[in-house]
């Protein structure tokens, strides 16, 4: 079995692996990093649980080898909080306003969210909703998503100013 | 302030939402080989051979297990739905001469990971002999069909009826009839987490770890060990994080079994994490049946009698949930409303799909969705409103306990409600009368609006027990021991709420342990919404013995009467003199063997007790939906949607209407978009997730949720009824009735697929 | 649900791509964006010995529309025709051709080139592509051929692609001035593939009457439907007009049937989304000549 060398930064934290070139993103960040953060839920890209984000767009790490990531910045869920006591805004908001139940949807659903906010700081609840369609939930009916998207990015922007 | 009746944060969140809960999939063991599963290709067909030779020469595969290495194979027991007759088609966890759906389990893999196993998987080379599949529940039944198992001639696997009050004679006295067919159809759960399982086998010990069962972990434990052999006690299942359940989620499947087997075989840890189009054809599926339904009325739309024939579509074997859609289609048929005279046909029927079992309200949805619309075709016939025919037949507060007749598998006493009144409030606030306006004005200018009602009771609180231990641990913290299980829906946050205030704590120091069987002796899980309702009573009862006994070992230690001490914040406090206090902890340390055993008490603060009833909650409610549609592509867009329902007592209200939020949506799914489909030859098209469509978050309206606890339930000391199913319930009712009257036709099956729609306006064209 | 084994080349030009393009022949596939082609591979349907990842090929990613024609390389991300104010001002159509693709995290992977090659029928890119009368440029180690969109999607999923072919280049000329355009299409899903889509393109001379007219369909393969063009230029723009070039555009028009929709729903919801279509797209270009379009 012939093996690739891939190199990343992962959450800022550098890492390197050997992988055989069919190895799915996924499995190797939940398999061979221990990030099991990042779900797997269909393996064709609909569901969107193992959404991360890939030089700070979210892409669907089902849908690409593990080699592709050669280089890359990437982001998972783990590497949200500041810190291991604090919440991002995102998270507390979800929390506090009920933006989950089972949690297997959640953290691609926290990433997407993420990068909405860094492109649309102050999105409609329609510009919500379009982005939030590329990530499946089956527990919450999506309305307190919504809402909590909308809170966080108030508290975001309140940091900014 | 209390904890119950407060939308406290849930406990669960945060490990979820830092990515660091550990699900089946995140569990690693030392030295842990991957299982795949072969599934059979054909939806009925005899099994010629298996030659896995060529996959056993793969590199990193362990092995290839068949029924043929498995001896004295039982089938897969019920556990609940039980009529007679079904047992003749319960499935034993591998194929052994027959296959009898696509997906069966014909032969297992076990390789150093999952690729290696899949690509094992191809070379097992498995020789069928096609037997020609039935695929429709009234062909199957016809003479001459083929059959499914040789124990059912007719593929019939069970058949009873409901017989309440003269239904012939009430026919008679009519002044019109309306028979009509319905269908519903065959979609499920499908929750985002595929199924999984991680199974060690402790060969010197001889000691079995499961990690994975949930839902129903004491029951799985128990079917386990009578199927391996293996004493309880050598069995150990330990329930992780779990990613929606729904109701399929969790039952004995064929899988529980053979993981473990595999494990115990190979002597090494076996990880199973199905994938999602595995999922698609091997977890229950559900809702599939056909109503053939008769009603006879008065002119002033009263319901005399209702006569129906249900055919309840199980797939290809009995599974661990029997024949709980049927029956409950069968008792829920009528609804909120009163119909004394009711006749019910069931037929269970055997077809070569996936087997059934249930999904979130199981029959109600699908008796509702005909109930429903059977009676907006009476209100069109009589020209009478809708909302005027439910009014005149909503069983009243007056009637209430109300005894629905005898069910020869369900308990039918409504137990306490005001179904007009919610009725009429739900209806103001959705504003119904403007809104008739608004379709009306719409339709002269060319639009589709409509606006349907979806009436409904819903079951909950299913006994006949539950067990919970509270204890006090060294640090004075209360740990509650359930025998529930957690399926995502957060219940180790309401049951914390529950224990708090009987203690007296703060929530942070109530730690709640579930589906854990070394932990938890006993336990009936989490279904039939009746967590909050069993496990909740039981974890009042267990606080009210620890109550007792946190005064008893205080009293002697600060020689105050008990009836002069309370608990309060973490300790006991002598009533009127709060310096006078001993905290949990303190108590804990006077409870341990040495110290209490000295004064003549038992050791420990550790109490048990069992909430035991067979007498359910039925919580009750109204859906209305307001829709548009395109005439021209049969889309439908939801403009306004309204659910209420009375669960008795809220113990969480943000849990409740986040339960209430994701059964909405789910309903909206089955309503609109969701269904398995298969071809003539038994082959599932519905596979993936382009093909089996769950909605997102721009199908999913924001909706109007209302909870109220006007009517708490006599049943359990809480006076709660279970909030799980509520929102799914009336959503294809409703639905279906909105969509027909935006276009005036008359809706008769689901799904809404634009494709339906369409034909519906264009038969409707053609007729005038 | 994990793809079968295959050799991994990472070229980084387009001759290196070529040249083992040529190599392997037809057990190579190339890997563009991967949002199609990786579910095919992981569902095992498609199990290519090679893989050639043009991802690292940064000379076939680029947007220029310097002189009158856009030039889109093929791994352009989707999310870039989105985005491009110079797309949105003169290419309307593709813009919001593209924002019905699937969904944002598919779309920032997901590439011109490799929607294009993968030919599905009901797919956003082609129909808009075949309207605007784009072309494709496909290279081979030797060859280098330029093929209409019109002759380039064959059938489902089929191209005029051969084996040893790249698509690297999509050319899209330029519009007619104050030319109104519209894409419709009806899915059952937000983001999923249409049941049915139209696209057109419209300009009205100072009379108002059409002057130029484009309509395409979803089909077993996008289709341009001349005949309703040709109805219609010359005209002035009414609903009976529009209602007749869609019927006419859908007469006879090939469609399939699957678990989501008839051949017959598809055909005449195809009917509905092509008058809306020139509708809206008539109003938009009556709206540019009068300067009120924004």
């Amino acid at each position: 079995m012939s093996t690739r060398q891939v190199c990343l930064t992962i959450n800022g934290r550098e890492y390197t692996g050997a992988v055989e070139p069919r190895k799915l993103l996924t499995d190797f960040l939940r398999d061979d990093l221990g990030l099991t953060g990042t779900h797997v839920g269909c393996e064709q890209g609909v569901c969107g649980a193992c959404t991360v984000l890939l030089n700070g767009e979210p892409v669907r790490s089902c849908l690409l080898f593990a080699v592709q990531a050669n280089g890359a910045e990437l982001k998972t869920v783990e590497g949200m909080a500041p810190n291991a006591t604090e919440l991002h805004p995102l998270q507390e908001k979800f929390w506090e306003l009920h933006g989950l139940q089972c949690g297997f949807c959640t953290p691609g659903i926290l990433l997407t969210a993420e990068a909405l906010l860094k492109e649309i700081p102050h999105p409609s609840e329609e510009q919500i909703r379009e982005w939030l369609s590329g990530n499946l939930c089956r527990c919450t009916g999506y309305q307190n998503i919504v809402t909590a998207i909308h809170e966080a990015a108030k508290t975001l922007s309140e940091r900014r100013t | 302030m209390p904890y119950i009746g407060s939308s406290v944060k849930r406990k669960e969140d945060v490990r979820l939402l830092r990515g660091i809960g550990k699900y089946v999939g995140d569990i690693h063991r030392a030295g842990m080989v991957h299982a795949a599963i072969l599934r059979s290709t054909h939806a009925h067909a005899r099994l010629v051979k298996i030659d896995a030779a060529a996959a056993l020469k793969l590199p990193g595969v362990l092995g290839v297990l068949t029924a043929a290495d498995m001896p004295g194979l039982k089938t897969i027991p019920m556990r609940t739905g039980v009529i007679p007759g079904l047992e003749r088609s319960q499935q034993t966890p591998i194929a052994t001469t027959k296959v009898r759906y696509v997906g069966e389990p014909v032969a297992v893999v076990v390789a150093e990971n999952r690729y290696l196993a899949e690509d094992a998987l191809e070379w097992i080379d498995v020789e069928y002999a096609a037997q020609g599949a039935v695929i429709d529940a009234s062909e199957s039944m016809k003479p001459g069909a083929p059959r499914l198992h040789d124990a059912t001639p007719n593929n019939v696997a069970a058949n009873f009826q409901v017989d309440v009050g003269d239904v012939d004679e009430a026919f008679r006295d009519a002044d019109l009839i309306i028979e009509e067919e319905f269908s519903t159809q065959r979609h499920s759960a499908v929750p985002l987490e595929n199924r999984g399982l991680v199974a060690e086998w402790d060969e010197g010990r001889g000691l079995l770890t499961m990690w994975g069962p949930t839902k129903m972990t004491h029951t799985n434990w128990r079917i386990l060990s009578e199927l391996t052999g293996l004493p309880q006690s050598c069995i150990h299942f330990i329930e992780p994080e779990v990613g929606g359940g729904f109701g399929a989620r969790g039952e004995f499947y064929p899988e529980d079994f053979l993981i473990p087997f595999a494990a115990m075989h190979f002597r090494k840890p076996i990880c199973w994490i199905e994938d999602r189009s595995e999922n698609l054809k091997a977890m229950n599926q559900s809702r599939q049946q056909e109503h053939r339904v008769k009603i006879g009325v008065k002119k002033d739309g009263t319901i005399l009698a209702m006569d129906a024939e249900i055919l309840f579509d199980m797939g290809s074997y009995t599974r661990t949930h029997g024949g709980v859609p049927a029956i409950a289609a069968s008792a829920m048929l009528r609804g909120p409303f009163r119909v004394k005279n009711y006749r019910c046909n069931v037929f269970c029927v055997l077809t070569n799909k996936t087997p059934v079992g249930t999904y979130r309200s199981p029959g109600r949805y699908e008796a509702n969705f005909v109930r429903e619309r059977l009676l907006d075709m009476v209100a069109h016939r009589l020209k009478l409103d809708p909302a005027d025919v439910r009014r005149r037949n909503l069983i009243r507060h007056e009637e209430m306990p109300c005894d629905l007749g005898k069910h020869p598998f369900h308990s039918m006493v409504y137990d306490t409600g005001d179904f007009p009144g919610q009725f009429e409030r739900a209806l103001e606030r959705f504003g119904y009368e403007d809104l008739k306006a608004t379709c009306a004005a719409a339709k002269l200018e060319g639009r589709a609006v409509g606006v349907g009602i979806g009436c409904f009771v819903e079951t909950s609180g299913i006994g006949p027990w539950e067990y919970a231990r509270v204890e006090v641990d060294n640090a004075g913290q209360v740990v509650l021991y359930s025998g529930c299980n957690s399926v995502g829906q957060g219940i180790a946050t309401a049951l914390s709420q529950i224990v708090a205030d009987e203690l007296q704590v703060a929530i942070e120091n109530v730690r709640v342990v579930h589906g854990d069987t070394a932990k938890v002796p006993y336990g009936n899980g989490s279904n039939a919404s009746r967590s909050t309702v069993m496990a909740g009573s039981a974890a009042v009862g267990a606080s009210r013995k620890v109550k007792d006994k946190l005064l008893r070992l205080a009293a002697a230690n600060l020689e105050i009467d008990t009836a002069d001490l309370i608990l309060r914040d973490g300790r006991v406090v002598a009533r009127g003199a709060p310096e006078r206090a001993v905290s949990f902890k303190d108590l804990a340390r006077l409870a341990l063997p040495g110290a209490a055993l000295k004064n003549g008490m038992t050791p420990g603060i550790s109490e048990e007790d069992f909430f035991a009833t067979d007498k359910r909650p039925f919580p009750y409610g109204v859906h209305i939906a307001e829709v548009e549609v395109d005439k021209e592509t049969g889309k439908i867009k939801i403009l306004d949607y309204l659910v209420t329902e009375d669960i008795g007592r809220k113990i969480n209200p943000m849990i409740i209407e986040g339960q209430m939020a994701g059964g909405l949506a789910q309903g909206i799914g089955g309503a609109l978009l969701e269904e398995f489909v298969y071809d003539e030859d038994g082959q599932p098209l519905s596979t993936n997730f382009m093909d089996y469509l769950l909605p997102t978050a721009m199908e999913i309206p924001k909706a109007q949720l209302i909870s109220t606890e006007d009517f708490p339930s006599p049943h359990n000391p809480l006076g709660v009824k279970g909030a799980g199913e509520g929102g799914i319930t009336a959503a294809g009712a409703a639905l279906a009735n909105a969509v027909s009257n935006a276009l005036g036709v008359e809706v008769k099956k689901l799904p809404l697929k634009p494709d339906y729609v369409l034909q519906l306006i264009k038969d409707c064209q053609a007729a005038g | 649900m994990k793809p079968a084994k295959f050799d991994y080349h990472d070229p980084t030009s387009i001759d290196e791509a070529l040249g083992l393009m040529s190599q392997f022949g037809d057990q190579a596939r190339p890997l563009a964006g991967g949002q199609s082609l990786v579910p095919l591979m992981n569902f095992r349907l498609i199990r290519p010995a090679h893989l050639i990842d043009l991802n690292g090929v940064d000379e076939l990613s680029y947007l220029s529309a310097e002189d009158a024609v856009l030039r889109i390389g093929a791994t352009t991300r989707q999310r870039q025709l989105e985005r491009s104010a110079e797309i949105a001002r003169r290419w309307p159509l593709l813009r919001d051709a593209a924002a019905f693709i699937g969904h944002i995290q598919i779309r920032n992977r997901g590439t011109v080139g490799g929607s294009l090659a993968h030919a599905f029928p009901s797919a956003e890119l082609p129909v808009a592509m075949v309207t605007l009368g784009a072309s494709m440029l496909l290279r081979a180690k030797t060859t280098r051929r330029s093929v209409r969109a019109e002759d380039f999607f064959l059938s489902t999923m089929t191209t005029a692609l051969q084996p040893e072919e790249l698509l690297t280049e999509i050319s899209v000329p330029e519009l007619p001035a104050n030319t109104g355009w519209s894409y419709q299409e009806v899915s059952r899903r937000y983001g999923d593939f249409a049941l049915a889509g139209s696209a057109s393109l419209l300009a009205v001379d100072g009379k108002g009457d059409i002057r130029y007219a484009r309509l395409a369909l979803t089909g077993v393969t996008p289709i341009r439907a001349r005949k309703a063009e040709e109805s219609l230029v010359g005209e002035r723009p009414s609903e009976a007009l529009f209602c007749d070039a869609a019927q006419r555009a859908t007469e006879n028009l090939e469609q399939d049937s699957d678990i989501h929709a008839s051949a017959e729903y598809r055909r005449a919801a195809c009917a509905a989304l092509a008058r809306r279509a020139l509708t809206q797209a008539a109003q938009r270009a009556s709206d540019s000549m009068k300067g009120t379009l924004r």
